[in-house]
């Protein structure tokens, strides 16, 4: 709240450097803001792309890149048939282009500054975004804090991010990967075939040494209001649990 | 700045410009939002509390406030997450008919408006008296569910829509105009769409 702060736009200009895609509908754009950008693992920020005929559009995309990655910020976007911003990076955008940024934004659906107790995680579809930047935020610190992230997708190939989770689940270093896979049979020994349930939650959390301290769930307004009442009757406490919807 | 390639021509259409405030898009369905599970709050359960400071100033079950004059209200609301919906058919008691109820003119010029799962947001009096916002109790007729914020939401239909808290417990008389859940977090005090107020740090 400083007065330079509020002098200077909030918006900032961050290039395209990089483009990846993850799975057939998400692809990975890394931008390289002008400007310092510090931010706490589970943020997101707003995205302004600008007509010609002066007409602006923004959206809100949750960062994936942990805080300690140095330089360009990741964001996995989802594309949207009927979207009008989602369409544009996965059709139009190129290495180079500029767009506009504002953040970092939130402080809600963020990595606990106390660590105090085990984290319970669940994520549907590209709601795993956030998720991501949290876990890699852990691996980056070499944080002790013991993760359960359970994520549920249709298919084993939309499992984004799949090689980096699964080679994070094997350091066996107190982070733990289920995937649940909706319209699939199951891959690995200790995944599921199915939507999130009571049971699905209360064997997750059977893999933390102590019950969660927090519980973050990420997706779709369906997707979060299953998973938050299976942990809640898996018995965490409301209080404790942390929700980020996309709206829908 | 024009971003390179990017036209107006996916917009989604709207027939008028002038109801969308800067930054927002036309949304025909009804989003949802929250920072936590969605609480399922029994009507015989449910009261609502009118308070100055920690004291309170009169205290209504489902019944004594179902029995309030009910007002219509449609209107437009705007999400900081930058959807617009035109025409939301709301039913519910006028603050101005809560006040009334409870025989007390405003004792200070700032509310904390209280909710179930503990979610609080700050609106300055102003706001809520002269027929501007409503507790909501029916939404297109029907009662408010509990992804929308029932059994009763507050409604301030011309800030965004944070303000209109979910599941709403209680208004709260504050000495001075003090941070909620959301402004405590990165969002304005006060939230207005046609001024963009959407960050702290916004004009």
């Amino acid at each position: 709240m400083s007065d330079t702060a509020a002098v200077q736009s909030p918006w900032q200009t961050a290039g395209i450097v990089r483009i990846e895609k993850r799975t057939p509908r998400v692809t990975s754009f890394f931008f390289q803001p002008s400007r310092p950008f510090a931010y706490r693992a589970g943020q997101h920020v707003d995205v302004r792309l600008t007509a010609p005929d002066g007409y602006q559009a923004r959206r809100s995309y949750s960062i994936a890149s942990a805080p300690e990655t140095n330089g360009a910020i990741e964001l996995a976007i989802e594309k949207l048939d009927d979207g009008e911003v989602s369409p544009f990076f996965h059709e139009v955008a190129a290495i180079g282009d500029e767009i506009e940024l504002r953040g970092p934004l939130g402080g809600h659906f963020v990595w606990p500054k106390d660590e105090s107790g085990p984290l319970v995680m669940v994520g549907g579809g590209s709601g795993v975004v956030p998720l991501m930047s949290m876990i890699r935020h852990r691996a980056a610190r070499n944080s002790a804090v013991p993760v359960v992230l359970v994520f549920s997708v249709r298919v084993w190939d939309e499992v984004i991010f799949r090689d980096e989770l699964i080679a994070l689940d094997e350091r066996q270093d107190g982070f733990e990967l289920v995937l649940t896979l909706t319209r699939e049979a199951a891959r690995r020994p200790a995944d599921y075939a199915r939507r999130v349930d009571v049971a699905m939650m209360a064997q997750a959390m059977a893999r933390l040494p102590e019950p969660p301290g927090l519980a973050f769930v990420c997706g779709s307004n369906a997707f979060v209001s299953a998973a938050a009442q299976a942990l809640i009757d898996a018995g965490v406490a409301a209080e404790i649990i942390r929700t980020e919807r996309y709206g829908v | 700045m024009v971003t390179r390639g990017f036209s107006s021509g996916r917009r989604p259409p709207t027939d008028d410009d002038a109801r969308i405030p800067p930054g927002q898009y036309l949304e025909q369905g009804f989003p949802v939002l929250s920072a936590g599970p969605t609480p399922r709050v029994r009507t015989e359960d449910w009261s609502f509390t009118l308070k100055h400071g920690p004291r309170p100033i009169k205290k209504w079950n489902w019944a004594e406030f179902n029995a309030l004059p009910l007002t219509k209200m449609t209107r437009d609301i705007h999400c900081v997450t930058a959807w617009t919906k035109f025409d939301t058919p709301w039913q519910g008691v006028l603050v101005d008919d809560i006040l009334a109820d409870a025989g007390v003119e405003p004792p200070t010029g700032f509310t904390l408006a209280h909710a179930f799962d503990g979610y609080t947001t700050n609106v300055p009096v102003k706001d809520l008296t002269a027929g501007k916002a409503m507790v909501a109790l029916l939404y297109e007729g029907k009662p408010i569910t509990p992804d929308h914020g029932g059994p009763a939401r507050l409604l301030v239909p011309h800030l965004y829509f944070w303000k209109s808290a979910k599941w709403l417990n209680g208004l709260q008389f504050t000495s001075r105009d003090e941070p909620g859940f959301w402004e405590l977090r990165g969002y304005h005090i006060y939230g207005d769409p046609w001024r963009e107020q959407r960050y702290t740090n916004d004009p």
